[in-house]
């Protein structure tokens, strides 16, 4: 695998401003935020019966276990769906339309699925199923990295 | 079990609704269109208004029921509710939870209301402003994925790879909607017309989603007086029976981060089996449904799930024809609902729905028996209402 770091001449793919995620303060999900920082992609995997789940929740959706424990995966996924946004509905987006939503799912944690950007030509044609690879986008200043993804070459 | 359903034991005896203005476009607040509408719905049913002792809303309506028992003055107040969840998913359900507590015994006449003056308030269709964001939203908005459209874009685009089609029915279901508003003074597209041409020239709001794919977003209020078969039977209007009301949320549905097991639906799976259990008819036996239109995929959805066509086959039958008002298959959405007539949070489909019982939509059915409402594809939870002449 060769780097996990966005390498394109933009330093995100979309424009600063945008809301930043910030670890819920409950802390059900400090674990997955803390490790994408590390460049590590994480998933909530009950400690009990095995069973991946994603966003996490408190406790496993198969057997109540409240032993749930974070794994992680290797950044392989596949396009589950997608969506090109030509209308901004956000000042930040204003001008940077159309941009690409993908929805991934990872074959090596259950098939959960996690939202990001495809990265790359916005007008690039998307087939459902493709495999796609995880970047992880760097925000310093907000102390965050943002899980993108690309198709994999 | 014909102790424990609703059916045949209520009626929605007064329908009303405020002028429908523009997004932005109210004279007046919320609360007093909110009033406006629940006293002209007791008016409609033959009521004073100080009679109303129960109140149901849903999408979390600003106007909670105690201080509009209070602004009325009313009598007393013996059921204040709300159905939970966003979007349109609470419209039939609403009606649903009226019907349970009149047949409870808790409350004699239960209004359902929804007020929306998005200009003194916030808007639906726009992102949310605040820096961070924290929970579910936190996995999607970072990504420029924030707004109603965008979250069910996703579900449909699966659908439409799933099923290999669906362009032409969502057509067909956006000029339908805009077509019945022509006949309809109270919508806010009546006058504006929407030809094919249009509709396939329109921009992308977001693929597969074009303009004329999505409501509109408006402010006013309407109200139902719904109450027990034998007293809706005293007043003023024929009452529209209620033989079927369901509501709720397939299988994990609300998973966070899009992770809804079974993805490409409109959440109607379960809910549309208890509502066909209850009411005791199929499909076939409607004679005209009005289906909520966020964006016309979830209408799509919608149609398959309650058994209407085979997913496989949306864009043969959900044609312009087959959903015409006068010798469709299928009437839908005859006064133009949420896309052309107004966002009411779908509580416009439901006072629709009852005046083709009554004989009085300006794209009325001949001969209307069965009358059917969906409420909020996509959302969780959604629900269901039929009436009955």
């Amino acid at each position: 695998m060769t780097s996990n770091t966005l390498t394109t001449e933009k330093t995100s793919y979309l424009p600063e401003g945008l809301p930043m995620p910030a670890a819920s303060p409950d802390g059900l999900d400090q674990r997955f935020w803390d490790a994408t920082k590390q460049h590590e992609l994480m998933v909530q995997r009950c400690a009990s019966c095995q069973t991946f789940q994603f966003g996490p929740e408190w406790l496993c959706h198969k057997c109540h276990s409240f032993d749930l424990e974070w794994h992680k995966v290797s950044g392989r996924g596949r396009i589950y769906s997608w969506e090109r946004v030509w209308h901004p509905v956000h000042p930040a987006l204003k001008g940077a339309c159309p941009y690409l939503v993908v929805l991934v799912e990872l074959p090596d944690a259950g098939n959960v699925r996690m939202v990001g950007n495809l990265l790359g030509d916005p007008m690039q044609d998307i087939v459902i199923g493709s495999e796609v690879q995880v970047e992880f986008e760097d925000h310093p200043e907000a102390g965050i990295a943002l899980v993108q993804w690309r198709v994999a070459g | 079990m014909s102790d424990y359903t609703v059916k045949d034991k209520v009626a929605v005896a007064g329908i009303a609704e405020t002028t429908y203005y523009k997004r932005g476009g109210a004279p007046i607040s919320e609360m007093q269109l909110t009033l406006q509408a629940i006293i002209a719905a007791a008016e409609d049913a033959g009521l004073d208004p100080r009679q109303i002792d129960g109140f149901a809303s849903y999408s979390n309506d600003r106007n909670d029921p105690p201080r509009l028992a209070a602004a009325l003055g009313c009598d007393d107040l013996s059921f204040s509710n709300m159905f939970w969840g966003g979007g349109g998913g609470g419209g039939s359900g609403a009606v649903a939870n009226a019907s349970a507590a009149l047949v409870a015994g808790y409350s004699k006449y239960v209004v359902v209301y929804r007020g929306l003056a998005q200009g003194q308030f916030g808007r639906f269709g726009q992102g949310t402003q605040a820096k961070t964001v924290s929970g579910a939203g936190a996995y999607t908005a970072p990504y420029g994925l924030m707004s109603p459209a965008q979250s069910f874009a996703m579900r449909v685009q699966r659908f439409m790879y799933e099923h290999n089609g669906g362009h032409e029915a969502q057509k067909a279901i956006s000029l339908t909607s805009y077509a019945h508003a022509q006949r309809n003074p109270r919508a806010v597209m009546h006058g504006s017309p929407l030809s094919p041409e249009a509709y396939d020239g329109a921009r992308w709001i977001v693929e597969p989603f074009r303009l004329f794919d999505c409501c509109m977003e408006n402010d006013g209020a309407a109200a139902v007086i719904v109450t027990t078969a034998e007293r809706a039977r005293d007043l003023k209007q024929k009452p529209a029976y209620v033989i079927a009301a369901a509501q709720g949320s397939d299988y994990r549905q609300a998973a966070p981060a899009h992770n809804a097991p079974d993805y490409a639906t409109s959440n109607f799976k379960t809910v549309a089996k208890r509502l066909w259990g209850m009411a005791g008819i199929e499909p076939k036996d409607v004679d005209v449904c009005q289906s909520y239109e966020n964006f016309t995929g979830g209408v799509m959805m919608s149609l398959v799930e309650h058994g209407f066509c085979s997913p496989d086959e949306v864009d043969d039958f959900m044609t312009v024809e087959n959903f015409r008002f006068d010798g469709g298959k299928l009437p839908l959405n005859t006064s133009g609902g949420n896309l052309a007539e107004c966002y009411m949070h779908g509580l416009e489909l439901i006072t629709e729905a009852v005046r083709q019982v009554r004989g009085t939509s300006t794209a009325q059915v001949p001969n209307v028996d069965i009358s059917m409402v969906c409420s909020g594809p996509m959302v969780q939870p959604v629900s269901d209402l039929i009436l009955r002449a």
